[in-house]
């Protein structure tokens, strides 16, 4: 007990030190009255009950902060769910460093949490509705303002000794803290469109933390748990808390990533960036929503359709590739991708889906995302060619339809 | 002996009437426990599960190795995923040594278990179950083994699939024996696999009976199958898979289908009534895939070093599916013909100087459809195909020690 307070202390002192050579974070500047909150609290086992356990996040039902040393990030294209906003962080133990790498998740050292908190902005009047609004608003330096926002869930990754472990965490309804949900949870939502269009109502499905390792085993032999937006390529953009700051070399700067390079660091295009060219856009999206599976060692390898930034072959890309235990997620279509037709692509079909046996992701939404959709089918109207030519071997021959039903 | 199958026939009607009538309490409150057991299991631990109907309304996982989940029985330990709303499958497995016993798994909007990648695992008298029967908007698989190795799947059943009921993909070393396939798409397939031995299955109301089908574009080709002592029959269920599937060129009324697969030996099976033929071997021409721009270069899409010997054949070919089939059935062999026994596509790689090596013994015949020639001078081939292969070897599971053996009957 004595040694925890002392090193809590010492935690502290050495993140104050630090924090003096850091750009503010969000955290409320001009708050004196507000008590200072305990330092980031890194639990190296266990399974803590509450979000607030780890004082990374401090919420009072009128304000959500961020506690002294935490950091927020933002990813050029992120995962889609549900439409929710996220607040994303990262904390690493004072005087420690991640390690850069040109593809795969930094190496973080023991002791980073990393925090993703699912929030909606509220609907207008007195229901707990929320609104679809745009995916990257821009949050306020002074933390979210919880009167306007509805807090749905933290998840939490954690650098123990051993690997990542992952923690979902579910807020109350006063907002005031959240609860650890191992086995997941659903939260019904009703969500309201600004534009007058009728109000979707869902159930919101808070992942278990075998689901959360469902996407995050981004090797599938290996089954380690690794962060996946915490990417060279994802995070090579500008710091949306600290303009004109890129966020790789103000990390270096700042003495929290080793071996970033001078020049040639890979950038997935952003979603909102309408000067991105449409292919690249798309690939981004792939990339950050269909990667971490369909990639050569992912869990999703077992289709042959590889999504992730690296893959270049048409055919693993899904042009003309016929389909490998897709089961009912074909949709009634041939091949994963037919150049120029996307309602004839199972591609598209998948990620339309609502169907928990045909839609992709297999996790992680409840609802379409209809400009992510729209991305996809454009990406693929802009294909060139056909499927139906047969190949060299046969080229004069015609499909068997004498053995089709 | 016909009246007392009769009377076991209504007993056993009887019974369903009765497990009907009676109500089912759920318990809706186990799905957290049984998570929660999931993420906490060691490796050596046992995970009974009583007996009892459990819904749940997401998929399960366990990705610790070690771990046997069991039940009280197939018909008493049910884990029901009617009301899923999330999750691609009922059971989701990620780890080695792992045995799941005696339990069922109904209606999953997905797969019912899936295991992806793994080593020593075993299925054992499990049911999977779509309760309405055979329906497109069912679960895609049944018992879904990928890229394992060391696999053992007996005395399971499964009904219902909307692709196979027991599907085993991109594997080795493996044995399917004693279950149970009915009313899927199909019945057993093994895709992408080699040294498998399916023995001692029963599949019948299937699309299709039993698979071995290789597909394009997968890092791991299959070869070395054997399928023995089986009974297939009956498999004229109307194909209800969505187009799209690889099962879905399957025709109603197959019994054993082979597609683009090396390396198979078929023998001592009881195959019968199977409208369409008892027996296919196609090529990936006949799937209506292929095409140059989705198919790597270096796949072999041709069967080859097949093995028929020694089947038991009764009936089928009398009523083909599709107008093709059909009318070829009446142009080759008249109104009241039937196919042979065993259909083969006309498909081999002109390249290979020993032949597509198809070795048929045993059968009222083989059928070469003519496919590369449009199907225009279908034939019956005769000679060609009357010949011998050397026989595959018996596969082995080393941790269990459970081997396959094999009976050679004497040819029919």
């Amino acid at each position: 007990m004595k040694w925890s307070v002392l090193s809590g202390v010492a935690v502290r002192a050495a993140t104050l030190i630090t924090l003096s050579a850091l750009v503010l974070p969000i955290v409320g500047c001009g708050k004196a009255s507000a008590p200072s909150p305990a330092p980031v609290s890194f639990h190296a086992q266990g399974q803590p009950a509450r979000l607030s356990d780890w004082h990374v996040l401090v919420a009072d039902g009128g304000h959500l902060r961020l506690n002294a040393g935490v950091e927020p990030y933002a990813l050029n294209t992120a995962l889609f769910s549900d439409y929710a906003h996220k607040l994303r962080t990262i904390w690493m133990p004072p005087g420690t460093k991640a390690k850069y790498d040109a593809t795969e998740a930094f190496d973080f050292p023991v002791g980073t949490i990393i925090s993703k908190t699912f929030y909606y902005p509220r609907a207008a009047g007195d229901s707990d509705a929320v609104l679809r609004a745009p995916t990257q608003p821009g949050e306020s330096r002074d933390g979210l303002d919880l009167t306007r926002m509805r807090l749905i869930e933290t998840r939490l990754l954690v650098r123990r000794q051993d690997g990542w472990v992952a923690l979902p965490y579910v807020w109350n309804a006063e907002q005031t803290d959240a609860v650890l949900a191992r086995a997941g949870d659903s939260v019904p939502l009703e969500m309201r469109v600004a534009d007058g269009r009728p109000a979707h109502r869902f159930d919101y499905q808070v992942p278990d933390a075998n689901q959360c390792a469902g996407c995050h085993a981004t090797d599938n032999s290996t089954r380690a748990i690794q962060p996946i937006g915490p990417r060279a390529r994802h995070l090579n953009r500008d710091d949306p808390w600290h303009p004109g700051d890129n966020q790789l070399t103000r990390m270096a700067a700042l003495g929290r990533l080793d071996g970033l390079p001078a020049s040639g660091i890979a950038r997935n295009a952003r979603l909102d960036d309408a000067a991105a060219p449409l292919a690249d856009r798309a690939r981004a999206y792939l990339d950050v929503n269909c990667g971490h599976c369909h990639s050569p060692r992912g869990p999703a390898d077992t289709s042959g359709l590889w999504l992730d930034a690296g893959t270049q072959d048409p055919i693993r890309l899904g042009r003309c590739k016929p389909p490998i235990a897709a089961g009912q997620g074909t949709g009634d279509h041939t091949f994963d991708i037919v150049p120029g037709k996307p309602e004839d692509s199972i591609l598209v079909y998948r990620m339309d889906s609502l169907d928990p046996g045909a839609m992709m992701p297999e996790v992680g939404r409840a609802t379409v995302d209809e400009e992510g959709v729209a991305l996809v089918r454009d990406w693929i109207r802009d294909w060139v060619g056909q499927c139906s030519g047969a190949g060299d071997a046969g080229a004069s021959r015609p499909v068997n339809t004498a053995l089709r039903p | 002996m016909a009246w007392t199958s009769a009377v076991l026939a209504c007993a056993a009607a009887l019974a369903g009437c009765q497990q009907k009538a009676a109500p089912v309490a759920v318990d809706r409150d186990y799905q957290k426990v049984l998570i929660e057991r999931l993420l906490d299991a060691k490796p050596g631990d046992v995970i009974d599960i009583p007996a009892g109907t459990f819904a749940f309304d997401r998929s399960l996982s366990l990705r610790v190795d070690g771990v046997t989940l069991r039940g009280a029985g197939m018909d008493k330990t049910v884990l029901s995923f009617r009301n899923q709303k999330s999750g691609a499958e009922g059971l989701l497995v990620n780890a080695s040594d792992f045995t799941i016993e005696n339990l069922a798994i109904e209606d999953s909007k997905g797969d019912g278990l899936k295991v992806n990648e793994g080593e020593n695992i075993t299925i054992r008298g499990v049911r999977v179950e779509w309760t309405r029967g055979p329906h497109t908007d069912n679960g895609a698989y049944g018992l879904y083994p990928v890229q394992t190795k060391n696999v053992l799947i007996e005395d399971c059943v499964v009904i219902g699939a909307s692709d196979a009921g027991v599907y085993v993909g991109q594997s080795e070393t493996i044995i399917v024996r004693r279950n149970r396939a009915e009313r899927n798409v199909a019945g057993i397939e093994i895709e992408n696999s080699k040294f498998a031995d399916v023995y001692g299955n029963t599949a019948i109301d299937n699309t299709g009976g039993i698979l071995v089908f290789d597909m394009p574009n997968l890092p791991r080709r299959g070869h070395s199958t054997r399928v023995f002592g089986n009974r297939v029959v009956g498999n004229n269920t109307d194909n209800f898979a969505r187009k799209g599937a690889a099962v879905a060129s399957v025709p109603a009324g197959s019994g054993i289908v082979l597609n683009s697969a090396d390396k198979v030996e078929i023998f001592d099976n009881d195959i019968g009534d199977n409208k369409t033929a008892n027996v296919i071997i196609s090529s990936y021409w006949s799937t209506g895939y292929m095409n140059k721009y989705g198919v790597s270069k270096d796949y072999d899409p041709y069967p080859e070093e097949v093995y028929v010997h020694g089947n038991r054949f009764q009936g089928g070919g009398d009523s083909p599916d599709g107008l093709d089939l059909k009318a070829l059935r009446v142009a080759m062999f008249g109104l009241s013909g039937r196919l042979p026994d065993v259909l083969w596509d006309g498909f081999a790689n002109a390249k290979r100087s020993q032949g597509p090596q198809i070795c048929v013994e045993g059968a009222s015949g083989v059928l070469n459809a003519d496919g590369p020639n449009k199907y225009k001078s279908p034939s019956m081939a005769g000679d060609a195909m009357r010949c011998s292969l050397p026989r595959l070897p018996q596969v082995s599971l080393p941790t269990t020690g459970v081997a396959a053996t094999a009976k050679v009957a004497p040819a029919a």
